[in-house]
């Protein structure tokens, strides 16, 4: 069991629990603002963008070749992006904070 | 409490999206979704692909979860088909003869399987089209039962090709049979039709083109397929995948303009008063494009959801997304962005660092339309921005691998 808190569109901080599954499918399945994943999680649509908080880097860990392509150009990505449907819960990752991109 | 009602008949992509949209638009009149399958609303692409091959639930793949429906107050009626629109009274009536008043009614009924007038075809056994989370399961059992294990596919586009990789990598002996003289040959270039077909070989798949399926005879649960040039393959599982119908009917028996779909506006409203048509069944016009389309992808729906909900809510909105699409065979990633239909030249760039990443990208004359990526999402996103921006490329710089893709690189 991980509790992940994610900070939505609206600045509002929703925490949830999660054992398994993506991260985007955590978000989706509780209507967070702004986390569409509208390809089902195969990384092929960057609408689950999300700021990893600085200090949960290290946990989470960087983002793929495929992630930074697709946020190549989009203005809001940076060195904490992380597309979420490719991060998978686990227990290492209890606690982390994850702020949603903006558009 | 409004005293509004938005039904939505079709719930899947669309018509799941445009519910929340709606709620997201501040939308507090009641919303009523209607679907004759009896399944929460799930993805549909992965059913050729993951769903296929693992063995998770199909809720693993829900749009959204019980509760996000309810959390929304948002009325899911699944299992529960439409039976006519009267237009007059602003009401749809169900097929249990039941009726349900609306304020707006959105139709979202998508397109259903093609199924072809092959001879034989209805006594085939073990044969289905792969278009909702009822087909899949058929085929999986199907497959599980079957020692032999032999699949014939018959149509060599998207879904077919899903399709066949899915089921080799689950231990099938496929052949797909493709009418054309290559697979893909409506949407792509030779170069995409050849680079898949080798893929399909690599992992031992027969790909044959230029095969007319004519007839299937079926003796003792073994189907025998045959081809106008003569040609027979046995198969213990036939896939159709030939293409769609879309469901106009509906909306036709309404009194709506039907062309190549369901005629929408930019606002994607029928020519129906309150009465909005989106995602597969919605042809509508792309400004990108300068002409009226029909398209068969999430993307699609997903979008005209929202501006469909914008519309309701009295906000002006206007349909203008560049149409993007994806397709996932064994570890190949392919991204698609934009129509490709009309271009009279391509540039076909490989990657210096990385030779199993390629890109297609389709121009007529000088104007960039459409770009094929291979394990490319870079090619991918900047292909993209080109096309928005209506950037002339400069196609020299653009073929040679030695010079790194990246927007500035490329423009003259």
């Amino acid at each position: 069991m991980a509790q992940i808190t994610f900070i939505d569109l609206n600045k509002d901080s929703i925490t949830l629990e999660a054992d398994s599954g993506s991260l985007m499918e955590l978000a989706v399945q509780n209507n967070i603002e702004g986390i569409d994943g509208d390809c089902g999680g195969v990384c092929s649509c960057a609408t689950c963008h999300v700021h990893v908080a600085e200090s949960d880097m290290a946990k989470v860990g960087e983002a793929s070749e495929i992630e930074q392509d697709m946020l190549e150009l989009d203005d809001n990505a940076n060195e904490f992006s992380r597309l979420c449907c490719q991060i998978q819960v686990s227990e290492d990752l209890d606690g982390v904070t994850l702020t949603v991109a903006g558009e | 409490m409004s005293e509004q009602t938005c039904i939505i008949i079709g719930a899947s992509h669309a018509g799941v999206n445009l519910a929340f949209s709606l709620r997201r638009e501040k939308y507090q009149g009641r919303i009523k979704l209607f679907d004759a399958d009896p399944t929460l609303p799930y993805h549909r692409p992965p059913l050729s692909k993951a769903y296929l091959t693992a063995d998770d639930p199909i809720e693993k793949n829900a749009l959204k979860s019980i509760e996000a429906y309810e959390k929304e107050d948002i009325e899911v009626n699944l299992g529960r088909s439409v039976a006519s629109i009267d237009e007059k009274n602003k009401l749809i009536k169900l097929a249990n003869g039941q009726t349900e008043q609306y304020t707006d009614l959105v139709i979202a009924t998508g397109a259903r399987p093609f199924i072809p007038p092959i001879s034989g075809l209805n006594s085939a056994q073990h044969l289905y089209p792969l278009r909702t989370a009822a087909d899949v399961t058929k085929i999986k059992q199907a497959f599980s039962q079957s020692t032999k294990k032999r699949v014939v596919v018959i149509g060599g586009g998207y879904i077919g090709l899903e399709t066949a990789a899915s089921l080799k990598m689950m231990g099938a002996t496929v052949t797909v049979l493709e009418r054309e003289e290559r697979i893909l040959a409506r949407v792509t270039a030779p170069e995409m039709s050849e680079f898949f077909q080798q893929l399909h070989s690599s992992h031992g798949v027969d790909v044959l083109t230029g095969k007319n399926v004519e007839s299937i005879s079926t003796q003792d649960c073994l189907n025998t397929v045959r081809c106008a040039d003569g040609d027979e393959f046995e198969a213990d599982i036939i896939i159709v995948g030939v293409g769609i119908r879309v469901n106009t009917e509906l909306a036709a028996t309404a009194g709506a303009e039907i062309e190549n779909g369901i005629k929408v506006d930019e606002s994607a409203k029928t020519s129906l008063p309150n009465i909005y048509a989106i995602g597969d069944c919605a042809y509508h016009y792309n400004p990108h494009y300068g002409r009226f389309i029909r398209l068969e992808s999430v993307q699609n729906a997903v979008d005209q959801a929202k501006v469909a909900a914008a519309a309701i809510v009295g906000k002006e909105t206007k349909y203008d997304t560049l149409p993007w699409f994806w397709s996932d065979q064994y570890d190949v990633k392919l991204q698609i962005v934009g129509l490709s239909q009309g271009y009279d030249n391509i540039v076909r760039r490989e990657e210096a660092d990385d030779k199993n990443k390629f890109s297609v990208w389709y121009f007529k004359g000088d104007g960039l339309l459409s770009v094929d990526a291979v394990n490319n999402a870079k090619a991918y996103v900047i292909g993209t921005k080109f096309i928005k921006g209506r950037n002339i490329v400069n196609k020299t710089k653009l073929a040679d691998s030695s010079i790194e893709l990246k927007p500035a690189n490329l423009l003259p």
